[in-house]
């Protein structure tokens, strides 16, 4: 199971980097360069949490505009272009070539994410001229985007399985969104004071990923600690939200008639 | 008995008209067969008689309304199955961003093998198939012809026991095709069993062991391409050259086509003497005597007509 799976996610990373996926790192690199250049000038003190907040913004915003714009293509390209017969006519089971898709748009992300990562940490250094104890929160922000990353990958493929790519985005999208105010839709379950309002608003608070609770990007930016458990529990629940995520996809997937 | 290599059980698919149009069209129609090992069978049909979903039935790509099909024992739900199958897609389409060799080299992953066996098996495969030139090009470089090159490549890379070959010769030029028709007969002598769809008939009765029909979602016979059609002689042809300033007398010469003083004769059997007497007396040297039986061609038309014929009674068929 996990070689085929390796196999298929190689294959798309070496998809992703041939189809010029990483260029946006050019851009990335451009943003910290003038960023960097123009805070060390106007700003008085607040150089480093400017660097912080633009670069982490920009690792997310990018990050997920790949995710969401390539993920939705994944499996729903390989269908319209009937790629997949000769793949799927070979030892390989439907659900190793989706996991191993997810794979390797994952390792894609991670790698831009990590390249990103430099981009920043450069930047740092050149308005600070040296790291402080409390950037390690900013590593922890990054693990949490790149938990994102996987939770909205996850998304986009189980869509693509059985959506075009433009209403996959539509929906992949609408759920990113949702996702960040799940919180607040609980809460308005709750003033309503509607046991049935209520009722509702909590299944659908649980059903959407709470895309929320992984953003530490104030919290790196201003140097506080973000707890262990927070890191441990962000975890956990992105494995789990992923595998119930992909689980349904493999479902669709595997009973699907390819055109 | 010898388990046959593949055995299809009342295989039947169904397509919805639409997402709102209700209703079903039938493509395949309760398909049974049997394959032997080692045997190169022909699927011929016309475009749209289910040749392809047959194929990709027994690939698992789409799945069966009802009915089963079984490959070398195996369920076709198996996919253990696959390591023993080798199939090529009609009109196949490969990732545009690999060469042919990586191409080659990603699907021999699937099978195990060392990085060095794998060299070793795509550098042979892709002489085979005459891509050597090209290995290292990207695919989107390439022509349909390369590109189906490359399909059987990758459809017989792995050593599989049972080939599937959806319309092999569909865009290889006479050479292309040629070479293909030799790596199916090269599989033939491997003791391999070769399955594959075509509208082609010159290929199938010079490659196939037996052959079945397919029109309409329906299979209308099967066997060897000598058994298939009758055997039962249609009519002699006697090819023969007239002296100049001869004729022919008027009952052949209804029946004939002439190039210059050739003629192209065609009599019922039973007349043939009497044709012979006629010639000779007109100072006629014959040179040829052949009987007319009919061609697969013959037989493939008939059932074509004979489809055309019942959906057409079908549609005037007053309620």
């Amino acid at each position: 199971m996990s070689s085929n799976v390796s196999i298929v996610a190689i294959n798309t990373f070496r998809e992703a980097v041939r189809d010029r996926v990483l260029y946006n790192l050019i851009f990335f690199a451009l943003l910290m360069m003038g960023a960097a250049i123009l805070v060390g000038q106007i700003s008085l003190g607040i150089e480093r949490l400017v660097i912080i907040n633009l670069g982490l913004s920009a690792i997310s915003l990018f990050g997920l505009v790949m995710a969401i714009f390539i993920g939705v293509g994944l499996v729903y390209k390989e269908m319209d272009r009937r790629t997949l017969y000769s793949v799927l006519a070979k030892p390989i089971r439907r659900a190793e070539f989706l996991v191993g898709k997810f794979g390797g748009l994952l390792l894609t992300l991670a790698v831009n994410t990590l390249l990103m990562t430099f981009g920043l940490a450069g930047a740092l250094l050149y308005v600070n001229r040296h790291f402080m104890a409390s950037d390690g929160g900013i590593l922890i922000a990054i693990y949490f985007i790149l938990l994102e990353f996987a939770l909205v990958t996850a998304l986009a493929l189980f869509f693509s399985c059985f959506s075009s790519p433009m209403l996959s985005t539509v929906f992949t999208l609408g759920i990113y969104i949702a996702g960040m105010f799940a919180q607040d839709i609980r809460n308005v379950g709750v003033m309503t004071k509607s046991p049935a309002l209520t009722a509702i608003t909590r299944v659908i608070y649980f059903l959407l990923p709470n895309f929320h609770n992984f953003n530490a990007i104030a919290a790196a930016g201003h140097g506080d600690p973000i707890p262990l458990a927070l890191v441990g529990w962000n975890t956990l629940y992105a494995i789990l939200y992923v595998a119930i995520v992909l689980t349904a996809a493999a479902t669709i997937f595997a009973g699907r008639n390819l055109k | 008995m010898a388990t046959p290599a593949i055995e299809i059980l009342g295989l039947t698919k169904d397509y919805a008209l639409g997402h709102w149009r209700p209703g079903k069209r039938r493509s395949l129609d309760n398909l049974s067969l049997e394959v032997q090992d080692g045997e190169v069978f022909g699927f011929l049909g016309p475009n749209g008689a289910g040749k392809t979903t047959t194929l990709k039935l027994l690939m698992s790509l789409i799945f069966p309304t009802a009915g089963t099909a079984r490959i070398r024992g195996r369920s076709i739900q198996d996919v253990r199955m696959h390591r023993e199958i080798g199939y090529l897609p009609e009109q196949p389409y490969f990732y545009d961003y690999l060469t042919a060799r990586e191409l080659l080299d990603y699907f021999a992953q699937f099978f195990g093998y060392s990085k060095a066996e794998r060299r070793e098996r795509v550098g042979r495969f892709l002489e085979l198939v005459g891509m050597t030139q090209a290995a290292n090009v990207q695919l989107r470089k390439f022509s349909k012809g390369m590109l189906q090159r490359v399909g059987i490549a990758q459809a017989i890379l792995h050593d599989p026991k049972v080939v599937f070959l959806d319309e092999p010769m569909s865009g290889l030029d006479p050479i292309g095709r040629r070479e293909v028709r030799d790596i199916i007969l090269g599989l033939k002598s491997q003791g391999k069993t070769v399955f594959f769809s075509t509208h082609i008939l010159s290929d199938a009765e010079m490659l196939c062991d037996r052959v079945g029909v397919l029109v309409g979602g329906k299979l209308q016979g099967v066997g060897a391409p000598g058994e298939i059609v009758s055997l039962e002689v249609k009519g002699m042809e006697i090819l023969t050259d007239l002296p100049v300033g001869k004729t022919l007398p008027m009952p052949l010469a209804a029946n004939a086509t002439a190039t210059g003083q050739r003629y192209r004769i065609q009599v019922p059997e039973a007349e043939l003497y009497t044709a012979f007497d006629q010639l000779r007396a007109c100072g006629a040297k014959i040179l040829t005597v052949t009987p007319l039986r009919p061609t697969l061609e013959d037989y493939f038309l008939k059932l074509v007509e004979n489809e055309k014929a019942a959906s057409h009674a079908v549609e005037v068929t007053v309620p």
